[in-house]
């Protein structure tokens, strides 16, 4: 089964360089080990969602927004495809996640009839 | 028929269990099984009961699974799944040996913590227990439609989620375990003083607590906390009868006849937390049910060991600090040690809308003569109280109370 990991994370944490470089060999320790055990399809880090355009269209009308589509503390930072046998999998994936440690990880399934 | 009522207690959690690793499908499990259960009643009144009832129930529900998975399966890949399903299943778990039977892992499943507390208790109640959706809105307070909705929600959450049906590897095990573990305490408390309603016990949730830790038990010999569960299940049990009174009122311990105390499920609990002490650690269920067993092990109610009680209290509050743990905690202290300490004890506690903290405080308050305050406090937990039973006991405590002054 293919779950999207969407990673929602406080933009306003405020991390020494040294504290940003650890997080960054961490994940990418992370990414690591999925791609080992071939579970690691796909992983994405986002600009700020300060450079996120929300478009919304009604009534043929194209409305577009600056910003994210929710105002919220935490904001979505980067996202990740697994592919793996079902939600234990994953989710054991995700606990070792080091960006769990710092943000929220929302684990959703592929759409499947 | 009481065989198949018997059968149904018995088999109706293993058959569902069964035909969901089967088919991957609940509803059609429950259905599957329904119709067997109603068969059964035709059938055994006709032939007799058969010499393996829970093989009899589980093969005409399978054939009944295949037989609508075959009429529905026109795709050849819908074909070829359910012909490969035909073969070598097994008739039933063996249910000696076979460690992660069936009903082990649909418990798992169905408390799988991706799913809220309270689906996970209805889930349980549904699939393995076999209640009925109205029967358990009643436990939940809640409107059939409104659990329905809930079950529908969480059996789907399951299927498209992809919570495996399995029991969780080793690693993961503790932290499911405690969702299980919580369940059946869950279950139990709501059939030994349900939240509202007119009835303060629901003997069948009590007994459908007991059935599925043994179940749970028989399949964790080792785990001090399931034998403890049990244990402490038996020992709250054994007291059933002696609570309340010809009326349906409520007796308080103090006053309970002991002699009705059923002495078997003292006897099983006493032998089974005796188990759980060597295998430890003391953990939450472990000392409650050490709780329970100086109350059981105590002749007279004079005779039970308060001091003992309020230590392990002390010891449960300290390892889980619920406001309900302090409001027991409270109790205990001040059966050893006096109303005024127990008092002491409540001031900290905040559990609004709950009656009994009000109903406790009102009952010490009394004992140290200052009625004034007690009557108010007996009024607040009369506003809050939920069941018949417990209202006329409370208001027999005030009435008691106005009439010495």
């Amino acid at each position: 089964m293919e779950y999207l990991l969407l990673i929602y994370i406080d933009e306003t944490l405020e991390h020494t360089p040294e504290e940003a470089a650890q997080i960054d060999q961490a994940t990418q320790e992370w990414d690591k080990r999925m791609i080992e055990r071939g579970l690691l399809k796909q992983a994405q880090r986002l600009s700020l969602s300060s450079a996120a355009t929300t478009v919304r269209v009604r009534q043929d009308e194209v409305l577009l927004s600056d910003g994210p589509f929710a105002e919220a503390k935490e904001q979505l930072a980067g996202f990740v495809v697994l592919d793996v046998a079902n939600l234990d999998e994953a989710l054991e994936a995700v606990a070792d996640d080091p960006l769990a440690r710092i943000g929220s990880i929302e684990v959703r399934p592929y759409w499947s009839e | 028929m009481e065989a198949v009522e018997a059968a149904f207690r018995a088999e109706w959690g293993r058959v569902v269990a069964t035909l969901i690793r089967v088919t991957n499908d609940w509803d059609l499990a429950e259905e599957c099984a329904s119709e067997a259960f109603a068969q059964a009643l035709q059938v055994w009144a006709r032939d007799g009961i058969p010499r393996v009832p829970g093989a009899w129930l589980t093969t005409v529900a399978r054939n009944r699974a295949l037989d609508r998975l075959r009429r529905a399966a026109t795709e050849a890949k819908k074909l070829s799944e359910v012909a490969t399903l035909l073969p070598d299943e097994p008739e039933v778990d063996d249910d000696e040996s076979g460690v992660p039977d069936d009903r082990l892992r649909l418990m798992f499943t169905c408390c799988h913590p991706a799913l809220r507390l309270e689906a996970r208790v209805a889930l349980t109640l549904r699939t393995l227990a076999g209640l009925t959706t109205a029967e358990i809105g009643r436990a939940f307070v809640v409107p059939e439609p409104t659990m329905a909705k809930r079950l529908v929600r969480a059996k789907h959450k399951i299927r498209s989620a992809g919570i495996p049906y399995r029991v969780p590897p080793a690693h993961l095990l503790p932290d499911r375990l405690t969702g299980v573990l919580a369940v059946l305490y869950l279950l139990f408390n709501e059939g030994y003083a349900a939240s509202s309603g007119a009835d303060l016990v629901r003997r069948n949730l009590c007994a459908e607590a007991i059935r599925l830790g043994r179940v749970l038990a028989g399949l964790m010999p080792d785990d001090a906390e399931v034998l403890a569960l049990l244990a402490l299940l038996l020992l709250q049990d054994s007291r059933r009868t002696a609570r309340l009174d010809t009326t349906g009122d409520l007796v308080t311990l103090e006053d309970q006849d002991r002699s009705s105390w059923d002495q078997d499920e003292i006897t099983a609990g006493l032998e089974l937390l005796a188990v759980a002490k060597r295998r430890g650690p003391r953990g939450f269920y472990l000392l409650q049910a050490e709780i329970a067993s100086c109350h059981a092990r105590a002749t007279t109610a004079a005779e039970t060991d308060w001091k003992r009680i309020a230590l392990l209290y002390d010891e449960l509050y300290t390892g889980a600090p619920s406001e309900v743990i302090g409001l027991n905690r409270a109790v205990a202290v001040a059966m050893a040690h006096g109303p005024a300490e127990g008092l002491a004890l409540l001031d900290g506690l905040d559990l609004p809308g709950y009656h009994l903290l009000p109903a406790i405080r009102a009952d010490l308050l009394a004992r140290l003569g200052r009625r004034e305050e007690a009557e108010a406090n007996y009024r607040e937990a009369l506003e809050f109280v939920g069941t018949d039973a417990e209202r006329r006991f409370l208001t027999r405590r005030l009435v008691s109370l106005l009439e010495t002054g």
